[in-house]
């Protein structure tokens, strides 16, 4: 382990702060470029438009101010309204978020806290924000915010079994819970003895992987699963009755939650931070690194949302059947198969 | 003060409407949703009140009236060609198909008749008007469903339906552009090569809808099997138009009832059924429309006859007297006037009959123990313009 | 060949839009509309201009427009006569001509009734005000427009409409 800047010991609260700074800095900025890359530019290309132009070099600023003009906005918290609860969900969904980038490995020695437990971490803290998300529903004192709260309660709790037992599959064969082992693992990894690529799981996981980004879909609330904020239903579910910072609280919360599954998602599968061909051990990877895991975020991300872009909505009843007739089964089948070649091989 | 037997009347009636909708309020079980009047799924200003069980639904009651403008009131103190400035916007999305049927009463009455070259074009442009307002449903019907992507390429492929009508008439909107007796004004140069690129385009469109929504499994599990109409309760509530034709009945008033001063019987053209009568089939019937339409069109536009667009008509327009009753196929379904003049420079009454309102009345019986994103489906595929429901 | 599932030819028809969108040759369907305009066409009725000098104060287009928005106030003057020798003429001198654009409709009546050819349709659409009394143009306003009044355009093959002329 060398490179400068790990070089310097620090006390453990020096150390702290900059972590929490990292995070707080980390969580805008990732939510800010997925919004402007995907939600503002890609999607206007895929409907014959070019997206906002003004505000910033080819307008690539707009969500900047946007969340400004957000800041700016009247806050008004409805009067029948739970009012401690009510401004207490945003915090929530936000934490959640927020606790999930904790255990993102960028590098070999970029990690917030490597918990041996890192990827089980993320599972549980991500469906937090169930709670927030069902906070938000009942304190709104609005019927479409609780229908949009209920449904999204009942849509997260059955889409988090599919999450984990696709995971379940990737943990089975690096053999840990750990993030970093986890990519480790990828990269000693072989392909029929060819290790130059190592083996990127989602190879050995396409079930898993499908499944993974199908469930993701649905914990973001987006397209073809967006049931809980569906517009022309529910009128935006259960952020209905908000406004001005608490909206912007939501939609950063979106916005970095599908930046941190994007991230989950392309350690699992793709191998994360490891570039073939870079030494996993060498300070070069700590550099490299962030970069790699980047463009596969981008590219996970680019799945999400052209699915999002492309496909209309299930019907609340029709999701939950896909959730626990087919994709619960299908994970099942999955972890039994690798289980077994794990142990067979 | 003394209270005229009306004023009791009128005082009745509000206490009425008023009663039923605060009964649907005032539920011991269950709850009551509240869709409208500003709602994004009820385009418009339509109310919808639903009785709920969870998320099906116990009852539900639109409620039209918050656009009433009164039109066929207004009708009787406006002279016969300021009429269809205000008729153009019943159906403000196909606004041209409003004027023909007013105008074709007018002309029965007086007995004139348009020239060919009129009557051609007047058919065109109805066409047109069928397009753009069909296309948007195309869009609109992904928008309440979720792929909002669709709704831009409707709204990109539209721009040249409109494009043309505008070029033609001078108004992309409202062309008010039918005279009694003929069109305002004659096509100028080149537009009928550029409806001919336009009609691709709207196939294009047609195309795109197909794989994009109407192809896609999601949609199908949404809309197929979803607020089935049978033909007999279709046919019951008075429907009319797509909806009609997609619970498998063969009628289109295009075809059946042509009224003199159209021309339908110079292109080659097929009626459209489909047998089930769901919201699928509704979908599915209105895309086969659009391509039959862009099919009309371009067959009519390669048969235009030379010759005058106006018949002689007077300057000053005065109906004689007598009562006349025309109804057409307009993008919503059956669109009738009927008229009846004293012989003087205004209609003495003018009934309209529009499309969506009955389209719209059978919303209770068919959304009985659906869930709510059903609801916005049945809605969205009936296909009402709020103009037309209230008028 | 096996069909291919609705799904993947829906996420096909998005992903050729991207790029047909960002080719060079190809572009988005919009324009960014401060910076480029749409050109309406030559009959778009965007605003109703009057030639001053043809009208002659005969009330026909504010006695036909359906809501009544058009106000006229004229005197009648004499003019000087035509040929010299001549009788000096009567005419009705227009003291005031101003159409409230918030309450028109855009219907096109009083410029289709006008029977001396004095008011006519502009394509031009930006007169957006931010006070609704400034929409009421008077004749000073309305005669600006005439500048921007496009040629009649000719007609389609087989018309026997006449063309007409725009008096410059
Ligand atoms: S366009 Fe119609 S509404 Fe407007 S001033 Fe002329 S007649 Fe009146
Ligand atoms: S109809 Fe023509 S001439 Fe008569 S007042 Fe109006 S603009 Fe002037």
């Amino acid at each position: 382990m060398s490179g400068l800047i790990f070089a310097i010991e620090l006390a453990y609260w020096q150390q702290t702060l900059i972590k929490v700074l990292v995070a707080a800095v980390l969580i805008p900025t990732t939510a800010l470029i997925l919004g402007i890359v995907f939600l503002f530019k890609m999607m206007s290309w895929m409907q014959s438009r070019m997206g906002p132009q003004e505000a910033g070099p080819r307008g690539l600023l707009q969500l900047a101010a946007d969340g400004l003009k957000f800041l700016q906005k009247e806050d008004i918290i409805p009067d029948r309204a739970d009012r401690f609860v009510f401004k207490a969900a945003p915090v929530v969904v936000l934490a959640s978020t927020f606790l999930t980038y904790v255990i993102l490995p960028a590098g070999p020695d970029l990690v917030i806290e490597n918990l041996p437990t890192g990827i089980f971490f993320a599972m549980a803290v991500s469906s937090l924000s169930v709670v927030g998300v069902l906070m938000a529903g009942w304190a709104s004192s609005n019927k479409y915010a609780l229908m949009g709260g209920l449904r999204a309660g009942g849509q997260l709790i059955a889409y988090e079994l599919p999450l984990i037992l696709a995971v379940m599959g990737v943990v089975i064969q690096a053999g840990s819970l750990s993030m970093q082992d986890i990519v480790w693992a990828q990269a000693d990894g072989s392909m029929f003895g060819f290790g130059g690529l190592g083996l990127p799981f989602v190879i050995t996981q396409v079930l898993a992987f499908f499944i993974f980004m199908a469930a993701i879909q649905a914990e973001l609330t987006q397209p073809p699963f967006d049931m809980p904020v569906a517009e022309s239903e529910v009128v935006g579910g259960f952020h209905v009755e908000y406004t001005g910072f608490r909206f912007l609280f939501f939609f950063l919360g979106e916005f970095a939650t599908a930046f941190a599954f994007a991230a989950i998602a392309a350690t699992l599968f793709l191998g994360g931070w490891w570039v073939p061909g870079v030494d996993p051990n060498s300070a070069l990877a700590n550099v490299v690194g962030p970069i790699a895991l980047f463009v596969k975020i981008m590219v996970v991300a680019f799945l999400i949302f052209w699915f999002r872009f492309t496909y209309p909505r299930f019907r609340e009843d029709q999701l939950q059947r896909f959730a626990w007739k087919y994709l619960i089964p299908l994970a099942l089948a999955n972890i039994t198969i690798t289980g077994i070649l794990v142990v067979v091989l | 003060m003394t209270v005229t037997d009306s004023q009791k009347m009128a005082y009745v009636a509000a206490q009425a409407a008023d009663a039923r909708v605060n009964l649907q309020f005032e539920t011991e079980d269950g709850m009551t949703l509240n869709m409208g009047p500003q709602h994004p799924a009820t385009h418009g200003t339509l109310r919808i009140v639903a009785q709920l069980d969870g998320e099906q639904v116990v009852r539900c009651e639109p409620i039209p009236g918050y656009m009433h403008r009164g039109y066929e009131k207004l009708c009787e103190v406006r002279t016969y060609p300021q009429v269809t400035t205000l008729i153009n916007r019943i159906d403000w999305l196909g606004s041209f198909a409003n004027e023909v049927p007013f105008i074709l009463a007018a002309e029965k009455l007086m007995d004139v008749e348009a020239p060919p070259r009129a009557q051609v074009i007047r058919t065109i442009l109805f066409e047109l008007s069928r397009l753009g307002n069909i296309s948007l449903f195309l869009g609109d019907l992904g928008i309440q469903l979720g792929g909002i992507t669709i709704g831009f390429y409707a709204f990109r492929d539209r721009e040249f339906v409109l494009n043309q009508i505008e070029a033609a008439t001078g108004g992309r909107f409202h062309p008010n552009f039918d005279r009694i007796g003929g069109l305002k004004d004659d096509l100028p140069k080149g537009w009928i090569a550029e409806t001919h690129l336009a009609m691709e385009r709207m196939r294009r469109l047609c195309d795109e809808f197909e794989e994009l929504v109407l192809g896609n499994e999601i949609f199908q599990a949404r809309t197929r099997g979803i607020g089935v109409i049978p033909t007999d309760i279709a046919t019951s509530y008075g429907m009319s138009g797509a909806n009609l034709r997609a619970t498998g009945v063969d009628w289109d008033l295009r075809r059946d009832a042509c009224p003199p001063g159209l021309s339908y019987d110079l292109a080659d053209w097929k009626v459209w059924t489909h047998p089930d009568g769901d919201s699928y089939a509704r979908t599915w019937i209105r895309l086969q429309e659009v391509r039959e339409s862009t099919h009309i069109v371009d067959q009519l536009l390669d048969s235009i006859p030379a010759g005058p667009i106006m018949a002689k008509v007077p300057r000053i327009i005065k109906v004689p007297e007598g009562e006349a009753w025309v109804a057409t196929e307009n993008p919503l379904g059956e669109m009738g006037y009927y008229v009846v003049s004293k012989g003087d420079l205004v209609p003495f009454r003018v009934k309209i009959r529009s499309a969506s309102f009955n389209n719209i009345s059978v919303v209770p019986w068919v959304t009985r123990g659906v869930f709510v994103p059903d609801v916005i489906t049945i809605l969205a595929s009936l296909y009402f313009i709020l103009g037309d429901i209230d008028r | 060949m096996p069909k291919v599932p609705g799904m993947v030819k829906g996420l096909g028809v998005t992903f050729r839009t991207m790029v047909e969108t960002l080719k060079p040759s190809g572009g988005p369907a919009t324009v960014q509309y401060p910076h480029e305009k749409e050109e309406p066409s030559p009959r778009a009725r965007g605003v109703i201009a009057l030639h001053e000098e043809n009208c002659t104060a005969c009330m026909l287009c504010s006695r036909e427009c359906p809501d009544w928005c058009i106000y006229i106030e004229a005197h009648k003057t004499l003019a000087p006569p035509r040929r010299a020798g001549g009788k000096p003429r009567q005419v009705n001198q227009l003291d005031r001509f101003a159409i409230d654009y918030s309450l028109c409709m855009y219907c096109g009546i009083c410029v289709e009734v006008c029977p001396f050819e004095a008011l006519f349709w502009s394509p031009e659409y930006e007169f957006s005000e931010v006070s609704i009394a400034d929409l009421l143009h008077e004749k000073e306003r309305l005669g600006e427009w005439m500048e921007t009044v496009p040629d009649f355009e000719a007609y389609e093959a087989g018309s026997e409409a006449k063309g007409k002329k725009v008096p410059r």
